[in-house]
Parts: C-alpha cells; structure tokens; sequence
C-alpha cells in the first residue's frame, strides 16, 4: 500500500473568486449588493435633489391639513372640514368595503358556476361555460364600465316608480333599483334589540357546542346525534321567541318614492350605482375565474375516493362532506385566496365609475389638492401592500395546516 | 337437471332471435335528450331555467343587434333612419359609429397614409413568432426572429431606416465578436465581456455617423410617427406584445434567482416580487405617469408609451416568477440532481434540462398571465393614453356621437375576446401536444 501523499492545500488565488465553487456564489452575491446599494443610491440621491428643487422635500405633515373635498360613501362621519387621513380613512374602508362584499358574492357566483359546470345537463354546462369565457376573455374595466352603464342608462328613473300604475315596481316590494342608485330596506333597532342581539349570540354558541358535543359522542360511542336539525331549531327558535316577547324591536324602514315634488326616493339605505356598478363588476369578473378553481378542484379528487367511500358504507351527503370536500379544499382554496387578492386589488378599478376608495380620496384628490405625489403614492402602496401581505400570510397559515402529511 | 327442466317448461326456443335494434328512448336523439336534459326534476327544472336564461338574454340582443344601421353620420342620423325603418323606439343598434370610427378605433391618431404600417408590423410579428409557437415548423425560420424587433420598430415608429439597422449590426458585430473569441478558445466570461464591449464600441463611435451618411446616400425612410399618436389597437397590441415579449425572460430570471441558494439574490428577488405584486397595476402606471421623472437625474423626460412598456413588463414579469417557480418547484428533485451528475454547470443545466421541463408544465399558467397582461392594457386609459376604451370616451364627446354607449363597447369585447380566447385555445392546444410527447412509445 502506497500512502497517498498529502497534498498542500491549494494557495488562494484571486481567480478563485470567480472559478471556485466556494467563493463564487459569495463573490457573486457581494457584487450583487453593490451593483443593487449603487441603484438605489442613484435613485434615493435623485428623488431628493429633485424634490428638493421642486421645493417640497418628503413631509407627512399635509396629512393633517384640512382635506375640503365631499366624499359621497361614507362609513364614518366625515365632512370636508375633516384632514386628508379621516378622507384617506374614508376611501379605505369604502376599498375594504367592496372588496369584502365582492369576495362573498364572487365566491358564491364562482361555486355555483363551477359546480353547474360539471353538471351533466348540456344546456347548464354551456350555459356555464359561457358565463366564464365571456367574462374571463374581456377586460375587467369593460365589464365595469358596461355595468355602469347599464345601472344607469337602462335602469327606470325614481320618478317612474310614482302613482297608482307605476311604468317600473320595487323588487319583492322591498329594494327599488334605479338610475339614481339602489335603494335597500333599512333595519330599524328598537328598544331591546341588544337583548335579542344577545340571544341570536348565544344560539350561535348553543349551536357550536352541541356540534361538539355530536362528534365527541360519535368519536367515543360510534352513535350520531341529529346535528342539522337540531342546530337550525337552536338558531331559529330561541332568537323567534324572543323577537316576540320583546315586542318586535326589529323593524326595517322600506324605502318609497316621493309621491310629489322632485321624485328620489326616501328612507332606507341608498347605494350609489357606482358602488353597485362595481361590485357587480368585480365579482361577476372574479367569480368566472373561482368557477374554474372549484371545477379543477372537484376533479382533482379521483373518482376512486367517491368509491372507496360508498364501499365503506358511506352514503352521497357525507361522501360529499367528509370524503371529497377535505381533498378538493386543499386544491381550491390557495387559488381562491389568491383570487380574493386580485379581487381586493382590481377594486382600484373604481377609477372606471368614480367610486371614492383609497385611490380616489388618498391617491387621486389628496394628491392633486396637496401636490404630494411621491408621499401619496408610498401610502397608497403601503396600504395595498399591507392587505396582500396580511391576506397571504393567513394562506400560508392555512397552507401549512392542510398541507399533505408526509412520511 | 336437464330432464326436470325438459319436463316443467312447456316451450323452449330452439332459434336465434334476429338482433332488434334498442328501443326508442336509449338511442339517438331522444337518448341524447333523456341524459342530458330531461333526467330527473331537478335537470328538467335546470333545462327550463337555462332556456329561459337563453331566451331572456338572446331576445333582447340579437334583434338589436339585427336590426343595426351601418351607413349613417351621426346617432340623431341614425335614430331617423331607425324610426323610419321600423318605427320610433324599437331597439336597433347604430352600428355606423363603427363603420365610421374604426380607423380611429384601430389606430388612434395615427396618420392615415400610414395606416398600413400597423398591420404589417403586426404580420411581421406574427410571421417571426411562428416557429416558435408551432415546433412543426422548418427550424430555419427561427432566424427571422432577431431581425423582426428592428423591422417592427421601424415601421411603427418611421423615421430612417438606417437608425434600426446600424444598431441590429451592433448586436450582430457583439455576437461574431463573441463566437470568434469562442472558437480561438476564449473563456466564456472574456468572451462575453469582448463581445459587449465591440457592440458598445459600435454603438458609442460608429453607428450613429454611419447610420447618418446611409441616411444622406440612401434615403430609406417612413414618416416618423409620434408615440402619443398611437391609440386604439395599434396601442393595446403594441403595449401588449411588447411587454409579452420581454417580461417572459425577466421572469425566467426572476424565478431562478427566488430559487437560488445564494441568499441575497433570492431576498432581492422576493422582495421584489412581493411588493410589485402586492400593489395594483393602476398604481403602477400612475408611478410611471408621476413619480418615474423623479427617480431620475433632472431634467431626463421620456416617452410615456416607453415608461408604460418598462412598468408593465416588470410587472407581469413577477407574476410570471411565480408561474414558473411554481413549475420548478413540480419538477423531481432527481431532474436536478441527475443533470449535476452529468457534470453540468448551473446555466448549463437549467438550460438543457431543467427550464425545458419547468417551462413546459407552467405553460396554462404563462399564457394566462399573458391574457391578463392583454387585457390589462386597457388600464392605461387612465393615464390619459388612448387604447380603445380611453376612444370610445373621446368620440362620445363628439356632437355626432354624443349619447352612444353599448355599440362601442360590444365591438372592443369582440375584439378583445377573439384575441384572449384565441391565445387560451392555443395553450390547451400546446399543452395536449407535449403531454402526447411524454406518452411512452408503443
């Protein structure tokens, strides 16, 4: 046996930098961060000195300056003698406002379109997929636009809700849909509706637990208790009877048209065709693309499952709830979550019809009114930033908790 | 057993009965209807709502549409020759704002000598992207790629022919300066830094006199064309396909780097990808519309069309990273490793082996960022640009045509829908043919 003579480790060699696996990724990185320190030096360097030539070096302060502009939706008081934040404040929530009632109704939309698109009743599935070609080939701000146009070109005007023999009648007498705007019933709380507030809470807890209680019989004896009927008994009888023994204290307030002077209509809620032109926009939009997520889901669990499930005695409703749903959730909802993302960002497509989000008050009147582009638009960012950032973290929350345990 | 049988049964047939064909109701049509929309109430009641929902919708439109008038001025023209066709205040469409107005619809301000101009760059650019997107076509026409972005460019925009030449022959003089060095056994890095620095050279010295002195000797050029001047189509597929075309690579890199071992590049590139897509695309475009001149040493003013491309494609070109990081992160981990032990280098193996595979799998996803992008386009409407919906604002605002809503939009959805279907029909297309490729052979 000959010893293999050790050999003097290599000198170090300038050319190593770059030709040695060991320090090139290191080389690289360093020149990467200074390639990258020297850009944004080049543009913080320039941001300033030309700001500063423009006289208005980065200041916050014009948050706090009268905004003295209306703004026609608001979810807090707000007047125009209000600062530009409480208007920033204002645009953001009617944003967080559009995108939250979106993403119920195009999650419904979507469900519903993507299950009907399985259907095997032809007419259905075509009917179907023609909802979700249309409206996932065509831009979103046509669609919002065509909606705002409809609402208020092809809608009756308040005052053809008037007399006897009307041209146009409120939907199920209770919401009037006019070239105005959209009248809802109004819920009036009376006298002891906190008490029947408190009631509905407490069914809600009711109904929680002896779910619980349901499955931990089932775990420990084997036997079922009724849960479906015995949890719509516990949410609907109990809030009934106290509805009842209180007097009534809910009341709505249905909206009517003035019968004289200038017809508009009175009481209820008023939504602005902007707002509905939106919303309809979004989640029609929105949901095409969640059909096409719950449909991939759906078929993404193999047949076999639904088979396996009936050979152990399961029948269709709980293949369905404990079997087939689990699977297909881990497939539906990361896309979804991420379509509720796009849905809360094309919100800002309410440019389109004038709707007042946080585009509009902070990023469109606050900066024309102050001459503050750069500090607006870091807000702006900063705030859809935060939404998407927030959103994805409690995906990868969800993500982690549903992901495939793997052995 | 047989005797018992032979002995209780009275008859027994001792021919074949002839074949009988199935009844009715489990074949042809009546079957097709059974199963498809008369089975059971629920699909009954299923089958009547959906007709109704035909109908209802049908109803209104097309008698609209049928009806529509295509030779008229003006909408108070149009009305006339409605009411007189088929009395006042039956729906009928005016589809003469669009046998009028096209042109400006298709190419917004552009010259109108020069209307041919659009459409041949666009038939360039299709005739150039062919080979790659239908591999059944002769390799050789992959070198009508390189010239076609000069070509386009220069009927689009006009000016001297010799501008876009002089400069394709910087990149052409970089390439042979780098395949030569290349060949006399050169390493890749001088090589590369021997090529950049004689397109640089070109560049910087020669091209600009040389383009001059052709100009003056061959006077080859097109009216130049102002880019504020395009409008309609002609800037939605010029915005579109410019950003589809250079966001695809930026997003290859960006997804790699994400990917990468070395921790400061894959933070970059997070962080970069996370903000961009956190934010919405119209704030994007008002930061290129407000703030891009900012960021820039004073005094520099470009192009707002150039401003809108470069924003556009860094941001799909995010949305891309994460398409194709998502297919990276669906290849087997063996694909890496075995292209490592066949002792490739890093480009090499994401070149030869893994990128083919990563890019094959996020094709669904690549094509519909794609579509998104397309559609996209329309965005810059709101910074004062005029893509078709920013037109359809500007001819309501004539006197002629002050009042007209749907016409326009129906036919800029036309458009829109062909283009995006089309490309969505070409991704399954695409996407069948290479699952058919991995089929083992037979």
């Amino acid at each position: 046996m000959t010893a293999i003579p050790d050999r003097a480790p290599p000198r170090f060699r300038a050319g190593d930098l770059l030709g040695d696996e060991r320090w090139r990724g290191l080389t690289i990185q360093a020149l990467a961060l200074a390639a990258l320190g020297l850009l944004g030096w080049f543009l913080i360097s320039n941001l300033v000195a030309n700001l500063a030539a423009l006289g208005k070096p980065i200041d916050f302060s014009f948050l706090w300056r009268r905004a003295g502009y209306d703004i026609n939706q608001r979810l807090i008081p707000y007047t125009s003698d209000d600062p530009h934040w409480r208007a920033a404040v204002v645009g953001m929530l009617n944003t967080l406002l559009v995108a939250v009632l979106g993403c119920i109704a195009a999650t419904i939309f979507g469900v519903i379109a993507g299950v009907l698109r399985l259907s095997r009743n032809w007419l259905v599935s075509l009917l179907m997929a023609a909802y979700v070609e249309g409206f996932r080939n065509v831009p979103l701000v046509l669609w919002i636009i065509v909606t705002f146009s409809v609402l208020v070109h092809a809608t009756p005007a308040p005052a053809a809700f008037r007399g006897e023999e009307a041209e146009a009648s409120m939907l199920f007498g209770l919401v009037a849909i006019t070239n105005r705007g959209t009248y809802l019933p109004r819920p009036v709380w009376g006298d002891g509706s906190a008490l029947l507030l408190l009631v509905v809470a407490l069914s809600v807890v009711a109904v929680w637990v002896w779910r619980r209680l349901a499955r931990r019989r089932q775990e420990e004896t084997g036997q079922p208790l009724p849960v479906l009927w015995v949890s719509l008994a516990i949410l609907l009888v109990p809030p009934a009877l106290a509805f009842l023994a209180l007097g009534r204290p809910l009341s709505f307030d249905v909206p009517a048209v003035r019968e004289t002077g200038i017809a508009n209509f009175q009481g209820g809620i008023a939504v602005l065709n902007s707002f509905m032109a939106l919303w309809l926009a979004l989640s029609l939009y929105t949901g095409a693309f969640i059909a096409e997520i719950v449909r991939a889901g759906i078929l993404s669990v193999s047949r076999g499952q639904t088979e396996a499930a009936y050979a152990l005695g399961l029948r269709p409703g709980r293949t369905m709830r404990l079997v087939i749903l689990p699977q297909a959730l881990r497939v539906i909802v990361p896309p979804l979550i991420s379509q509720f993302l796009n849905l809360t960002k094309n919100s800002s497509l309410a440019i389109a019809v004038g709707y007042m989000d946080i585009r509009a008050t902070l990023g469109g009147i606050t900066i024309n009114q102050t001459g503050r582009e750069f500090e607006g638009m870091l807000l702006l960012a900063g705030f859809y930033l935060t939404v998407s950032l927030v959103i994805s973290g409690l995906m990868n929350v969800y993500n982690r908790r549903v992901a495939i345990k793997e052995r | 057993m047989s005797d018992t049988h032979a002995r209780t049964v009275a008859f027994s047939r001792d021919t074949m009965l002839p074949p009988v064909p199935p009844p009715v109701r489990e074949t042809g049509a009546v079957r097709w209807l059974r199963e498809n929309l008369l089975g059971g109430p629920l699909n009954v009641a299923l089958t009547v709502l959906s007709l109704v929902a035909i109908w209802w919708a049908l109803s209104g439109f097309l008698p609209w549409a049928w009806r529509g008038i295509w030779d008229a001025s003006s909408l108070t023209e149009c009305r006339a020759r409605r009411d007189e066709l088929y009395g006042p205040g039956v729906p009928a469409a005016c589809w003469a704002i669009i046998a009028e107005r096209w042109p400006q619809l298709v190419f917004g301000f552009y010259p109108q000598s020069g209307y041919w101009r659009p459409p041949v760059a666009l038939a360039v650019f299709l005739v150039a992207v062919m080979p790659v997107l239908f591999p059944s076509l002769p390799r050789r026409m992959l070198w009508l790629l390189p010239p076609a972005p000069f070509v386009i460019y220069w009927l689009l925009w006009g000016g001297s022919l010799w501008g876009p030449a002089t400069v394709a022959a910087g990149f052409a003089l970089g390439w042979g300066v780098w395949l030569l060095a290349r060949r006399g056994g050169a390493g890749a890095g001088l090589a590369l830094a021997a090529g950049v620095a004689a397109a640089a050279l070109w560049w910087w010295w020669i091209a600009g006199p040389l383009a001059g002195t052709l100009a003056r000797g061959v006077p080859l050029a097109l009216q130049p064309v102002l880019s504020k001047d395009m409008g309609g189509f002609t800037l939605s597929f010029v915005i579109g396909l410019s950003a589809i075309v250079l966001s695809l690579p930026l997003g290859v890199l960006l997804a790699l780097a994400r990917r990468s071992e070395m921790p400061i590049i894959s933070t970059v590139a997070v962080v970069y990808i996370e903000i961009i897509r956190g934010v919405p695309l119209i704030v994007w475009l008002f930061t290129a519309q407000l703030l891009l001149n900012y960021f820039l040493p004073r005094g520099t003013n470009f192009d707002l069309m150039l401003r809108v491309i470069i924003m556009v494609t860094l941001f799909a070109a995010a949305y891309l990273a994460e398409v194709i990081r998502g297919g990276l992160a669906a290849l087997p981990k063996g694909q890496f490793e075995a292209a490592d032990a066949l002792g490739l280098g890093y480009w090499q193996s994401m070149r030869l082996v893994v990128l083919p595979q990563a890019l094959k799998i996020s094709i669904p996803g690549i094509v519909n960022t794609f579509i998104g992008l397309f559609k996209d386009t329309t965005l810059v409407a709101f910074i004062g640009m005029f893509d078709p919906i920013g037109l359809t604002g500007s001819i309501r605002a004539t006197t002629a045509w002050n009042g007209i809503y749907w016409e326009p939009y129906v036919f800029i959805a036309i458009v829109f829908f062909v283009v995006c279907y089309a490309m969505s029909r070409y991704s399954i297309w695409l996407e069948r043919r290479l699952e058919r490729e991995h089929r083992p052979a037979t």
